[in-house]
């Protein structure tokens, strides 16, 4: 039984539950605890000691995230005692920082430089040559993450994040005391060290100590280079966020306005990932049905999330055969502006810079596979995250509020509801069950597969298609990825399609887009708030299968001829390579 | 077969670094050559405490105390000694308190004022005899606890006793067995703390290295009481000796069934097994131990929840150290009425000290608590050598603080030395004389604590680093008043904000010396000069008139900065001086002088 218990935090008095920590107990009397370790469910060592308070009758300062409260406890947050104990201890971290807040990927989301305004800490340590101790970490090399130690303030958020999500411990604390970083071990290539980009640690990182790589300034030379062209593809999931990084409330869907401010950046040309997810479901769809009927390796697992591309060729190699060949819709999206829109647009291919906005960072390291471009270019040149789209706007001075919606022009920009459902987990799985059933039954069939949406980890469901059980899953998190690969090889039951997805939501949660700060990611499910503005794109949209998609048609009239032919394969389809972890 | 000689030779840390383990083969290859060997038994043992005078080696039953026994000694001992009984009176040892040689063992003034108890069959028996230590009542307690007490009467009786944590926080053991027992969790542990990471340290490896079973028998009494079936003992890795004389009690308590499944036919069973660590100061925190033990890094978790309610995997788990359980036997042996009337009222019994630094006894001693610190520095210690004068001594290491002459008269225990600004620590006591500069002091201990350090915590991480550096810049000579208040409100802050004991104690002796000989920080930082004449770069060398032209300063400077014709009175080049201080070692007759009384006058013109 969790009685209720009285507490007075700086004489306010509260009744909380008695399992309820000083932290808690102080919200619920309206006072805000500066924190920074202490990420809700993720990790709560106490560690940081940014949160100590002084409990009356207590030796020294406490923890107020993790210390318990107990009936008459009497607690005071903002004593000399306690403000000057916080105020050094941010002194101290300051002193290992390189500011560079101006160009920083944190420079709106910081909870770092939130305290250190809010404490108005002295820069004491910074200047002084003696105390300079850390050596700086960099390591830039994967083309996608990027690992600064020298905006670290070791509050071990990531380590506990990538131990939660993905389980398979890429980051950890090295060495000890004052020469302690964190990293992969020995401070490996995060490329070498079996990491996925999945972006998890970014997401739990109060700093930019972990985060994307920066392109921006690649766009903006690109924009300024009078022989090139700038051809730009938003994914399914940006339009679902985006606007949190201008002030909308998380759930609100601002498409118009970001094909707007794509357009005041300098971009002319403007197609939608969302029309290539619909070509996804022609090609993955005519895949399956193939397998199905030909005795295919079973099950097919679907491919575009490169998050789960990254953990399937380093942890199960073996299960390659499985994955459909076909490439993601940013993939299949680059690969058709290099060929058949440069040819409509009259361009040489090495004159487009293909650029993609994506809620994704393992998309960086995407574009730049092997596969992905032919004859000495490639099809995607740039990706940005939702992140760096949003810096780009700001500083630029684009009023985000102010900006009228646009809709792009043109085939390319079109979508059904299914595209537009692929940025939440499950979606790729409605979408194909979608065009799959009815190609396979002959007739019209249901538009929703609800069993498949929602974020349990791993989700189960059997459909009954033409005469035929169909067993399929969606698997969303690197954690449960190793879970369900693990069951399914104990298992004897016949999966015949299954979705993975590197980030638990799916694409919304994604490690490129906007970032919950701690003391907000407690408070609501960001996940739920987002998928509601795709359900609800998909609900109002007038088409709502990929295969009654009038634009799709003509693609494959004017271009592919069909799905699944030779020039599909060649340039919608791709391969996948075993890859080893720590063999360096 | 009965012998009518022992001979017991010293097999502790210090005197096997000075080849005791050789004496002993040597006295073999002698004994036999002499067709000896089969009147004299040659006996092994641990540590007698009186170090600094080892190799050490004692004849029973006369009961002869050789001191710094060389291998070319064992010959003219088997002769003299043992074949025609005469005492070889140049190796008879010369006790510092008493001066003057000493023959008998019971006689040196050494142990007068100690009490064996942790230590009692150290010394005395061969570890890795089991026999000997059953024959010294060992095991008796054990047998006594599980066939003729309840597990609620053993907590009972330890809580009577009033033993304290000898680890150094000095928690009652008693209510510590209590919070484990209590819980309802059929998984339980014990856990030993042999993790002795004080430098200067060396008690707990005394007891593991020279009467391991005592461990695993008190091991086995806690668990019985507290309802645990499996112990873990945590011991660092440099230790091992120690750890070989573990596993090797440990199969031989297996051997006899002390160990194991149903002892002594009780129905109990419990088993111990030895984890090594890693190098880690911090793993000697008791949660850090238990996340080195289940594989993590070795890092300090919150408490609560505490070791006995949620410990290792989770379960409950008592931790005590080494001389903690050392002690446990005992209370059931002789009674906790009889434990309780040793020591002081709310610290019974006694402790071991690791007595060192400025102290011509360095060694181990166990003394009663009550014992003040000027006995065990002057009485058992022997006062500091070369005639030098005291100027403090160190408790508790590098979490303590230092404790100056007027409080030499203190009676040890643990609320007292708290009381001091110090702590009693796992018993290291480093004593300082006036060659002992008091910021090079607080130095020395917060290097060990920078560097240990675990880097979890932001006050123990970057504070301590942050006071290390301004140390640095103060004997360097470039410190500031600025940087004493500094020093001073870090020190504070990192005490009351860290996450665990190294945080929270590291800055005892920076804070405990800024105290107690702020004279010393404030002619460092105002005068830049050294009181002591240790720092470097804020003190010069000078040859005084006491010089007699010896030459032997010249010869041993490592720069040639010293010049002078024989029977003359030398001359340092300061300009050339490193200051590293081999002169005024080597001079017979103290004419070098470090002292700024001494160099003023010469450098100041």
């Amino acid at each position: 039984m969790d009685r209720l218990v009285n507490v007075s935090i700086d004489k306010i008095q509260v009744a909380v539950p008695e399992s309820a920590t000083v932290l808690k107990a102080a919200e619920a009397a309206g006072i805000a605890v500066p924190r920074l370790c202490f990420l809700e469910g993720i990790h709560e060592e106490g560690n940081c000691r940014v949160c100590v308070v002084k409990i009356e009758g207590q030796k020294g300062l406490k923890p107020a995230c993790r210390t318990q409260v107990s009936d008459s406890m009497s607690v005071k947050t903002n004593t000399k005692e306690v403000y000057d104990a916080v105020s050094s201890n941010l002194e101290l971290l300051a002193g290992n920082h390189k500011f560079e807040c101006w160009k920083c990927s944190r420079e709106t989301s910081c909870e770092f430089l939130d305290l250190l305004r809010r404490f108005s800490v002295d820069n004491t340590f910074s200047n002084e040559e003696v105390f300079k101790h850390k050596d700086r970490k960099l390591n830039e090399s994967s083309g996608a993450m990027v690992i600064d130690s020298s905006k670290c303030v070791l509050c071990g958020r990531c380590v506990s994040a990538c131990e939660k999500y993905t389980g398979l411990g890429i980051l950890n604390f090295n060495r000890r005391g004052s020469k302690t970083y964190v990293g992969p071990a020995l401070f490996t290539n995060l490329e070498d060290a079996g990491c996925i980009y999945c972006g998890k640690c970014i997401q739990a990182c109060p700093t930019g100590a972990i985060r994307e790589k920066d392109d921006i300034k690649a766009l903006e030379r690109a924009l300024r280079d009078p022989s090139k062209t700038v051809v730009a593809q938003v994914a399914p999931a940006v339009r679902a966020a985006l606007g949190e990084e201008f002030g909308y409330k998380p759930g609100t869907n601002v498409e118009g306005q970001l094909f707007a401010a794509l357009r005041v950046l300098g971009i002319r040309e403007i197609i939608d990932t969302n029309f290539t997810a619909d070509v996804t479901i022609m090609e993955e769809g005519t895949e399956f049905i193939g397998r199905i009927r030909n005795g295919g390796t079973l099950p097919m697992f679907t491919s575009c999330s490169p998050g789960w591309i990254n953990y399937l060729e380093q942890y199960y190699p073996e299960y390659i055969p499985n994955l459909s060949t076909c490439k993601s819709p940013q993939q299949m999206a680059g690969a058709l502006i290099k060929t058949y829109y440069a040819e409509k647009l009259g361009l040489d291919p090495k004159s487009v810079v293909s650029v993609s906005i994506m809620p994704c960072v393992a998309k960086k390291a995407e574009a730049r596979r092997p596969d992905m471009g032919r004859d000495g270019y490639r099809d995607v040149d740039i990706v940005l995250t939702t992140r760096e789209i949003a810096r780009l706007i700001r500083h630029r001075g684009i009023k985000f509020q102010e900006l009228d919606p646009i809709k792009p022009y043109g085939n390319l920009a079109k979508y059904t509801g299914a595209a537009s459902i692929f940025g939440v987990s499950g979606g790729v799985m409605e979408a194909a069950l979608r065009t799959v059933t009815e190609l396979l039954e002959g007739h019209s069939t249901p538009i929703e597969f609800t069993e498949v949406r929602g974020l349990a980890d791993i989700k189960e469901a059997t459909y009954k298609v033409a005469g035929m059980d169909v067993n399929v899953a969606v698997v969303q998190g690197g954690r449960a990825i190793g879970q369900f690969l693990e069951m399914m090889k104990k298992s004897d039951k016949q999966y015949h399609f299954v979705e993975f997805m590197g980030c638990t939501g799916g694409c919304i949660n994604g490690g490129g887009q906007p970032i919950i700060t701690a003391p907000m990611q407690g408070k609501f499910d960001i996940r739920e708030r987002r998928a509601k503005v795709l359900y609800a794109i998909d609900q109002g949209s007038s088409f709502r299968k990929s295969h009654e998609s009038e634009a799709v048609k003509v693609l494959y009239e004017e271009f592919l001829k069909e799905p699944n032919s030779h020039l599909a394969h060649e340039l919608l389809h791709t391969r996948y390579k075993k890859r080893d972890v720590y063999s360096k | 077969m009965l012998e009518r000689m022992q001979i017991l030779i010293c097999g502790g840390t210090g005197c096997r670094g000075s080849h005791s383990k050789e004496i002993r083969a040597e006295f073999e290859r002698v004994l036999h050559e002499m067709k000896l060997h089969n009147e004299v038994q040659l006996v092994t043992t641990g540590c007698f405490g009186l170090c600094d005078k080892g190799p050490v080696v004692v004849i029973y039953p006369d009961e002869t105390f050789y001191s710094h026994v060389s291998v070319a000694d064992v010959a003219e001992i088997c002769e003299e000694h043992v074949l025609n009984g005469r005492v070889v009176s140049r190796l008879v040892i010369k006790d510092s308190v008493d001066k003057q040689k000493v023959k008998n063992f019971g006689e040196l003034k050494f142990y007068a004022k100690q009490k064996r108890i942790a230590l009692r069959n150290c010394g005395n028996i061969n570890p890795l005899e089991i026999d000997e230590y059953i024959g010294r009542d060992g095991y008796f307690a054990l047998g006594k606890v599980l066939t003729e007490m309840k597990p609620v009467e053993v907590v009972d009786w330890m809580k009577r006793s009033g033993l304290r944590g000898r680890g150094g926080g000095g928690f009652p053991t008693g209510q510590k067995w209590e919070f484990a027992a209590k819980s309802s969790d059929p998984i339980k542990y014990v856990i030993c703390n042999a993790d002795e990471g004080d430098p200067g340290a060396f008690m707990d490896r005394a007891v593991l290295e020279g009467d391991p079973h005592s461990v695993l028998e008190a091991m086995t009494i806690c668990g019985y009481a507290i309802g645990a079936h499996q112990g873990y003992i945590y011991c660092r890795a440099e230790y091992p000796v120690a750890v070989e004389r573990l596993n090797h009690a440990i199969a031989q308590a297996r051997e006899y069934e002390l160990l194991g499944r149903n002892i002594f036919g009780s129905g109990f069973d419990f088993d111990i097994e030895v984890r090594l660590g890693s190098g880690a100061f911090v793993c000697g925190e008791e949660t850090a131990l238990m996340a080195s033990i289940e594989g993590f890094r070795g890092m300090p978790r919150l408490k609560p929840p505490f070791p006995a309610v949620k410990g290792l995997w989770g379960h409950p788990t008592n931790v005590n150290n080494v001389e903690t359980f050392a002690n446990v036997p005992v209370v059931y042996l002789k009674g906790p009425e009889w434990f309780k009337a040793i020591g002081t009222a709310k610290s019974s019994g006694t402790k071991v000290f690791a007595l060192g630094g400025k102290i011509a006894n360095t060694g181990l001693l166990e003394v009663p608590m009550g014992t003040t610190l000027r006995e065990v520095i002057f009485d058992i210690g022997g006062g500091i050598p070369n005639k030098r004068k005291f100027k403090a001594v160190q408790t508790g290491g590098p979490s303590g603080g230092c404790i100056t002459e007027k409080s030499l008269d203190t009676p040890i225990d643990f609320d007292n030395l708290i009381a001091l600004g110090s702590m009693m620590g796992s018993g290291g006591m480093i004593v300082m004389d006036e060659d002992n500069c008091m910021v090079d002091v607080a130095r020395f201990y917060l290097d060990f604590t920078v560097d240990e350090s675990c880097g979890k915590c932001t006050p123990c991480r970057e504070g301590t680093r942050r006071m290390l550096d301004i140390l640095n810049k103060i004997c360097r000579g470039d410190g500031t008043l600025e940087d004493l208040d500094q020093l001073e409100s870090l020190g504070n802050m990192v005490r009351d904000t860290s996450l665990c004991g190294l945080g929270q104690t590291a800055p005892n002796p920076v804070l405990s010396t800024l105290k107690h000989f702020r004279d010393e920080y404030l002619a460092h930082v105002v005068d830049k000069v050294c009181p002591a004449g240790v720092c470097p770069n804020l003190t010069n060398y000078v040859i005084t008139d006491k010089c007699i032209g010896c030459t032997k300063c010249a010869k041993n400077c490592p720069v040639g900065a010293i010049s002078g014709s024989v029977k003359q009175k030398h001359k340092i080049d300061l300009e050339k001086c490193i200051r590293c201080g081999a002169c005024k070692k080597t001079c017979p007759v103290n004419a070098i002088s470090s002292k700024p009384e001494d160099w003023r006058a010469v450098v100041n013109g």
